[in-house]
């Protein structure tokens, strides 16, 4: 077309045929949206209907109650107290950092609770899955979060049971703390049976029983809104909570033990012979385990990290020393097994001990020697080591391997403890695989002294005394009494102590007995006020190779070189009803430091007449 | 057959109430399913904001403002229109600038523009009216169809506004008005080479686009669109969401505040820009067909009404400003049932909102001015 002048009537037209072109194109686009409605609405109908039906109702799952730990009294040990917590919903909420800085404004939020909420953020979690920002909202705080409550989508109040521990540091290594699960931890775990729950046991027994301790989940169809806020319980299955444990652990001598101990570092455990059970397991220093359960701040869990005294570990099934002259019971008992010597010889102690053909003087800890006529029961009240030289060398590492080992040094014999080291018992094999060398008949000296290789866990050593308090009858150490009310099976128990003469038990105990009884006994300060027949040893085991570190001032070197003090007993020697070993780090002389903690422990067991468990509360 | 449809409802309204509403200047069929939309619409955003009264007042004291400025403007010969086009839009650019220079906004974009403190505005909501009637001011005075030169100039006239709402940014709206200033073009009878030229350009500046001038949060858009189970979290919740709430609905819907998805609030922007999905959740496809049904009425309606028209500015004015709404229909529909990329657009008169309702019916105003103005 060429028209130079506009054409009203044309232009008129083209506008016509643009309009149908229009109205065609707006029909031709009605129908693709009609189509695509149809498809989703009718094509794909059983789809999106099922999926509108899961969007609404949510398997809710409902955390087991965890079960309770009593002590044998009775006494209250772990329980769960109702706290709550403000989580929030990153999905749900708008602008994070405005949010926050509202809820700084509202209750206050530490540095380290933001840290933790950042890093938790980056982790990979659950999609709509709470993450925890405060922990223990006083009730002030959670009035404010509710009244702010519309400017705050995502943020949510949550109530749920804290685990909390009435005793303290007292139960802390044995007893444990829950935490929060880690991803390793979640991946180990039920994931079913673990699906509501955030804390689980990681150390103690709160670990080990963890199975009984949890429960079994329970859960709630419900139906909710996008913001997961409940509508209505549709279907629901309530949760089975934990088995409740009671122990055979006794409060009153975890504390008297902790009291005696008096931040010393050190370890006691306490067993019953008639049943193996652990009445009393203590690490000192100590910690406060509910600093634990919603997450040690930094600052706390450094400070006991980097603690010279470590109080972190768990020295009672962990702490590997040297058990010395406390093996001296054992070992006279091995003598006598192997016929090397009998109650009635004699030897002379110069103060020295040399081999043939050895130019190295074994020296006693008695540099004057303990005199002419030194048998075998003054050889243990005085715990002369002249003596227990030449007869280690009459008996030899060949005896006296297998013998002692029947006492479970070298291995884990306890039956619920978990995380227990076995520390070492050492034979010719060992020496030559991790020494290298083959034995010396020095070795045998050492070891006749329980020094050398030889290590003990005070759990090994109050074992074993229980062993030897009970003639020989085995009980492993067991912390859990009751499980539900249903007594703990002992499964596994090692073969009985069996000695060819058994009158050598009493003998050994009137020996015992002499190292307090005695004039020259080593433990003879412990005698006074007695009210019962306590049979007893102590030991000393040198400190080797401690580190030498600039931050120590030297007083605290100087006292960390002195020798550990340790000390088994048990009592009433005529039927013993608790056996305990004692260990204190730098103690220097057990009959002053290791012995009375014992003492007070042991009295306070068999002196009955104050009512249990009344100075606790329920 | 549509030609046939439209005049069917052409002979209905001739007939009644010709002299009153001829002085009013008002087509009876356009008002009563305006009327009809509205009320419906009324029920839809009940339901859709969890009864909340209060927003469905709101929403028809919008609608009274709508129709009061619809039928003023209704009142204005589309003379004064054509006489005021170049200044209104001198007006519009510069308002647009001043957005960008001094304006205020949210979420990261400037949109507004603060008078004396008082009030706030959206220059680019002008612009939807003032576009495509600059463009066809434009054109009335030239030789139609169109030549290059004078293609030229109209591209300018349009990418001028919709390059500076795009700056805003308000990648969305920039393409809207985009779309009615060249919906104008069309209607004056821009030569098919050109169009398939046009498609061939937009394919070739598509990836230049996404490398070099969009927004990371457009692109994510865009992303989230192509595939929205990829973050069915974050920006691909509301497409999942708003399809399960449709798909839901199947045949018969749910029924009325029966939605669970979006009573339940699983549905985002429930009584703004996904108000369909609500509707289509609660009413099924019946009910959506019945409201394409009504679109398509008001839009072929508004197609016949803007060819009646006494000159080429006023067909052309009128005849952009009704498939420009048809295309908000399309946008919004089509972004919500997830065929289209979401870039917000509001449902026409039925989501909630002010703003856009007047606009909306103010481009109705100009339709029935159009309409009503042919014999004088």
């Amino acid at each position: 077309m060429s028209f130079d002048q506009k054409d009203a009537r044309v232009e008129k037209e083209i506008f016509a045929k643009r309009a149908y072109l229009a109205a065609l194109f707006v029909f031709v686009l009605v129908c693709v949206l009609a189509g695509r409605m149809v498809f989703l609405q009718i094509t794909q109908y059983e789809l999106y209907a099922s999926k509108s039906e899961n969007n609404r109702v949510q398997l809710k799952t409902v955390e087991p109650i965890r079960g309770l730990i009593f002590d044998r009294n009775g006494v209250l040990l772990a329980e769960n107290l109702p706290s709550h917590s403000l989580t929030l919903v990153p999905e749900r909420v708008k602008d994070m950092s405005r949010t926050l800085k509202l809820i700084n404004t509202l209750v206050g939020l530490s540095a380290e609770e933001q840290e933790n909420f950042e890093k938790k953020l980056k982790s990979y979690r659950r999609p709509y899955e709470a993450i925890p920002l405060k922990y223990r909202l006083e009730e002030e705080e959670i009035a404010k979060l509710m009244v702010n409550n519309y400017f705050l989508p995502g943020v949510q109040v949550e109530a749920e049971l804290v685990r909390h521990y009435p005793m303290g540091e007292d139960f802390a290594h044995v007893l444990g703390y829950v935490g929060q699960m880690n991803e390793t931890e979640k991946k180990r775990l039920d994931p079913i049976q673990y699906k509501a729950t955030r804390r689980i046991g990681k150390i103690g027994i709160e670990r080990y029983y963890e199975k009984e301790l949890h429960g079994q989940v329970g859960y709630q169809k419900v139906e909710t809104n996008a913001q997961g806020r409940i509508l209505k319980v549709l279907e629901k299955q309530s949760s089975i909570p934990g088995k409740n444990l009671i122990l055979n652990l006794d409060a009153r001598l975890q504390r008297t033990a902790m009291e005696e101990f008096a931040g010393r570092r050190g370890s006691l455990v306490a067993m019953d012979p008639e049943t193996g059970g652990v009445l009393a397991m203590v690490s000192s220093p100590s910690f406060d385990p509910n600093l634990f359960v919603n997450g040690i701040s930094y600052k706390d869990y450094n400070a006991l990290r980097d603690s010279l005294d470590t109080p972190l570990f768990d020295r009672a099934t962990r702490g590997q020393y040297p058990p010395g002259s406390t093996m001296k019971p054992f070992i006279g008992l091995a003598f006598l097994e192997y016929g090397v010597t009998n109650w009635q010889e004699e030897i002379k102690d110069p103060g020295w001990y040399m081999l043939e053909n050895d130019e190295r003087v074994y020296r006693d800890w008695k540099r004057t020697g303990h005199g002419e006529h030194i048998d075998l029961r003054h050889a243990i009240i005085e715990s002369c080591d002249t003596y227990f030289y030449e007869m280690s060398f009459r008996t030899g590492i060949d005896n006296l391997h297998p013998f002692l080992s029947q006492f479970g040094f070298g291995k884990n014999t306890g039956l619920d403890i978990g995380n227990a080291l076995p520390a070492l018992l050492p034979d010719r094999e060992w020496k030559k695989a991790y020494r290298g060398r083959s034995w010396y008949a020095g070795d045998t000296l050492n070891l006749g002294l329980g020094q050398g290789y030889m290590l003990a866990t005070p759990l090994q050593l109050a074992t074993a005394t229980n062993v030897y308090a009970a003639k020989g009858k085995w009980h492993r150490a067991k912390l859990v009494q009751l499980i539900d009310g249903v007594p703990l099976e002992e499964e596994d128990r090692p073969d009985d102590v069996v000695i060819k003469n058994p009158e050598n038990w009493d003998k050994m105990n009137h020996a015992m007995e002499g190292v307090i009884q005695h004039y020259l006994g080593t433990a003879k300060a412990l005698k006074h006020g007695l009210t019962y027949r306590l049979a007893a040893k102590t030991g000393t085991a040198q400190v080797v190779g401690i580190k030498q570190n600039e931050e120590y001032d030297s007083e605290a070197l100087l006292e960390r070189q002195r020798d550990h003090a340790l000390f088994v007993s048990f009592a009433p020697v005529e039927a013993p009803k608790i056996a305990v070993a004692t260990v204190v780090e730098n103690g220097e002389s057990a009959g002053k430091t290791a012995g009375p903690i014992s003492r007070k422990v042991i009295d306070r067991y068999l002196n009955d007449d104050e009512p249990k468990g009344i100075a606790y509360e329920f | 057959m549509a030609g046939d449809f439209i005049r069917q409802l052409d002979d209905g309204s001739m007939q009644r109430g010709r002299s009153i509403l001829q002085k009013l200047h008002i087509d009876l069929t356009m008002l009563s399913l305006l009327l009809i939309l509205c009320a419906g619409g009324l029920f839809i955003l009940y339901s859709a904001s969890g009864q909340n009264m209060g927003m469905v007042y709101r929403q028809m004291v919008y609608f009274g403002l709508g129709f009061f400025i619809m039928f003023v403007i209704a009142q204005i010969d589309p003379r004064w229109f054509q006489m005021a086009a170049p200044w209104m839009y001198v007006v519009g650019i510069t308002a647009l600038l001043l957005v960008l220079l001094i304006g205020v906004g949210a979420k990261g974009a400037q949109r507004w523009l603060s008078v004396f403190g008082m009030f706030r505005f959206q220059p680019s909501e002008i612009m939807k009216l003032v576009t495509p009637m600059m463009v066809a001011w434009y054109l009335s005075s030239r030789l139609l169809p169109p030549r290059v030169k004078v293609i030229a100039v109209v591209l300018g006239l349009v990418f001028l506004p919709a390059l500076l709402i795009f700056k805003q940014p308000d990648l969305g709206t920039a393409l809207l008005i985009a779309a009615a200033g060249l919906l104008v073009l069309l209607f004056a009878g821009l030569s098919s080479r050109w169009i398939a030229l046009a498609i061939v350009t937009i394919l070739a500046v598509a990836p230049v686009m996404w490398y070099g001038v969009m927004h990371d949060y457009q692109k994510q858009r865009v992303l989230t669109f192509l595939n929205p189970e990829s973050d069915p979290l974050g920006s691909g919740w509301n497409i999942i969401q708003s399809k399960t709430a449709i798909g839901s609905g199947g045949l018969e819907g749910k029924g009325w505040m029966q939605g669970t998805q979006s009573q339940l609030e699983f549905l985002p922007e429930r009584h703004t820009d996904f108000i369909i999905a609500v509707y289509a959740e609660e009413q099924g496809l019946i009910g959506v067909l019945i409201l394409l049904a009504l679109y398509m009425c008001i839009v072929m309606r508004g197609i016949y009404m803007a060819s009646r028209g006494r000159d080429t500015f006023a067909r052309l004015f009128a005849g952009a400003l009704i498939v420009t709404f048809f295309i908000y229909v399309f946008v919004n529909i089509g972004m919500v049932s997830g065929i289209l990329p979401v870039v917000g657009v509001p449902l026409p008169l039925i989501s909630y909102g002010g703003t856009s309702i007047v606009t909306l019916m103010a481009a109705f105003g100009v339709i029935m001015s159009v309409y009503m103005h042919r014999r004088i």
